[in-house]
């Protein structure tokens, strides 16, 4: 009997360093991903997002706790788990084509023939057809995006991981490549955690929203983000939209001066602040 | 439809043409040969011109040239004779056979060595002891080891390319973007597949930077090795010349190995930029910008 949460975490605990020097990153965090939805996850910066990702991708082990994918505890990195990173992890002595088919074609799971076929088809899908034979450094930053989520998606995986995508790229690409994914995602609903720190681009994607706390990480809130799909980017304008981001911002404008009390260094408060101005800015 | 193959053989001759012509063109090729010229115009100043104290005693450009072109050589080394090329091709066959053995035992090493990080601990600090011992401390040892003249040169020869090809290798695979090998990892690559399709291709920019090296690293400790043991080749030459006070002949020797030693790395550097087409088309495309 299937659940419906692909994924669950099951107070997962992880830390960090010498015994002597141990600095727990994630604490007693837990957290269901249901099938077929957008999770979406926020957090101060710092506070192991990316650990989390790296967590449930298997290239880290928890101290404690457990990763369950569909019932099974997760071992090790899979192509059942795909993993888009921050930065480009295209093989940059591949062309994009050959990086397509690099899962398939080592895993050997189906003919040649049938990878080559779905290769091509993805890569029409994400519009890379003319660039198939370039390399990956000859591409820009968000064709190369786009390379990359046609790599992950050959692989059929059951989760899509993504690790703030989008970073890095400039303001109009990102906006195109938001557009594309909300696209992508509303077509096929595949299973997708995805972290950011944007509060705007978690409104954007999100079915539900979980804003972990401050380091050692656990999970602060869960909004459900219930705006109608197919959405655009204009979404964001609406009352509804606002209502979530200030209610976002407001969690983690607390958070951040609970910690500002708790530690007193003076990023936090600069953090806190920041939380506020956005919020009048939304609420004009 | 017989018409595309003649368009496209005559514009791959056309594109060759073009390609020569911008050689010919090229400002840095100008500014190199200018360079060249004006290096010699000092070195034809200071010594045959106007004898500065110093130079009063080397063989001027012009003496060394005539002695290099000329089909009767005072000395017995020229261009025309047979003992020069003998010479020539006794170094270049040492190196070649150095290189090919620096680089068939070092690269895998290296390898091994970013791979493996238990191997790393085996190996590292005792490359690293051997490593500044100079070539020449090695030579006696050389000599007891191997048997005639050829092999201890060209061990010689070979143990300074080995290290700079083992260190850079090994730097290589540490360079590497750990976002790749974890890509891999997720796509379904065990170690073994991670060796192959990510850490030598990973590595291989590093590896040639390595080989330039070495290539000149090995002529250099070959020539050392010459001077002590040996009876042929350039270095041994050079001694000889020394000895017998035969000035022209060693500037001649000195011109022949810088020539030929440019011509080896050169045919790396090509060599490199076929194997890595990625890097190349990449570089133009950021040059332009």
């Amino acid at each position: 009997m299937p659940s419906d949460h692909l994924l669950e975490l099951n107070n997962l605990s992880l830390a960090h360093g010498q015994p002597w020097a141990r600095e727990s990153i994630i604490h007693e965090l837990r957290l269901s991903v249901p099938r077929q939805q957008m999770t979406v996850v926020v957090g101060p910066s710092g506070c192991g997002k990316s650990t989390l990702i790296n967590l449930i991708a298997g290239f880290e082990k928890p101290d404690s706790g457990e990763v369950l994918l569909d019932g099974r505890p997760v071992k090790g990195p899979s192509h059942e788990r795909m993993v888009i990173f921050q930065e480009s992890a295209l093989m940059p002595w591949l062309s994009v084509y050959e990086n397509i088919i690099f899962g398939p074609k080592l895993r050997k799971e189906r003919p040649l023939a049938d990878i080559r076929q779905e290769a091509l088809a993805l890569l029409e899908q994400v519009g890379l057809s003319a660039f198939a034979q370039k390399y990956p450094r000859q591409l820009s930053g968000g064709m190369q995006r786009r390379a990359e989520l046609a790599r992950a998606l050959i692989n059929r995986p059951q989760l899509m991981l993504m690790d703030e995508p989008f970073r890095g790229l400039d303001a109009m690409s990102r906006e195109l490549m938001q557009s594309f994914f909300l696209a992508f995602f509303e077509e096929t609903h595949n299973t997708c955690l995805f972290v950011t720190s944007e509060i705007e681009e978690a409104i954007l994607l999100a079915d539900q929203l979980v804003i972990l706390s401050n380091r050692p990480a656990h999970v602060r809130a869960v909004l459900s983000v219930d705006l109608p799909r197919p959405r655009e980017i204009a979404i964001l304008d609406t009352p509804q939209a606002y209502a979530y981001k200030r209610q976002a911002l407001e969690i983690l404008y607390e958070e951040a001066l609970n910690n500002f009390r708790r530690e007193g260094r003076p990023d936090d408060f600069l953090e806190a602040y920041t939380y506020q101005t956005q919020t009048c800015t939304s609420a004009e | 439809m017989s018409e595309p193959a003649t368009i496209s053989s005559f514009s791959l001759v056309r594109l060759l043409w073009f390609r020569t012509l911008l050689i010919f063109k090229n400002p840095s090729l100008h500014l190199g040969i200018l360079g060249i010229f004006g290096f010699l115009l000092f070195y034809y100043l200071s010594t045959e011109a106007w004898e500065l104290p110093r130079f009063e005693k080397l063989p001027g450009p012009v003496a060394v040239l005539k002695e290099w072109f000329s089909p009767d050589p005072m000395w017995g080394i020229s261009l025309y004779t047979p003992d020069y090329y003998l010479h020539v091709w006794a170094s270049v066959r040492r190196v070649g056979i150095a290189l090919l053995i620096a680089t068939g035992l070092g690269v895998p090493l290296g390898l091994l060595m970013g791979w493996s990080k238990v191997f790393k601990d085996y190996t590292f600090p005792i490359l690293e002891i051997l490593r500044p011992i100079p070539v020449l401390a090695w030579v006696p040892i050389a000599i007891l080891m191997f048997s005639g003249t050829e092999t201890p040169v060209i061990f010689l020869a070979t143990l300074a390319s080995f290290y700079v090809t083992v260190l850079n290798t090994l730097l290589g695979v540490e360079s590497i973007n750990p976002a790749y090998l974890r890509a891999a990892a997720c796509l379904g690559s065990k170690r073994r597949h991670l060796f192959w399709h990510v850490i030598l291709p990973g590595a291989l920019p590093f590896i040639f930077t390595g080989l330039q090296i070495s290539v000149g690293v090995s002529w250099f400790s070959l020539v050392a090795a010459e001077m002590v043991s040996g009876q042929y080749g350039l270095g041994y030459l050079v001694l000889n010349s020394y000895t017998s006070v035969t000035y022209e002949t060693i500037v001649i020797v000195m011109v022949t190995l810088g020539i030929i030693g440019y011509a080896n790395s050169a045919l790396v550097r090509l060599l490199g930029r076929q194997l890595m087409q990625w890097r190349v088309r990449a570089l133009a495309r950021e040059k332009r910008g």
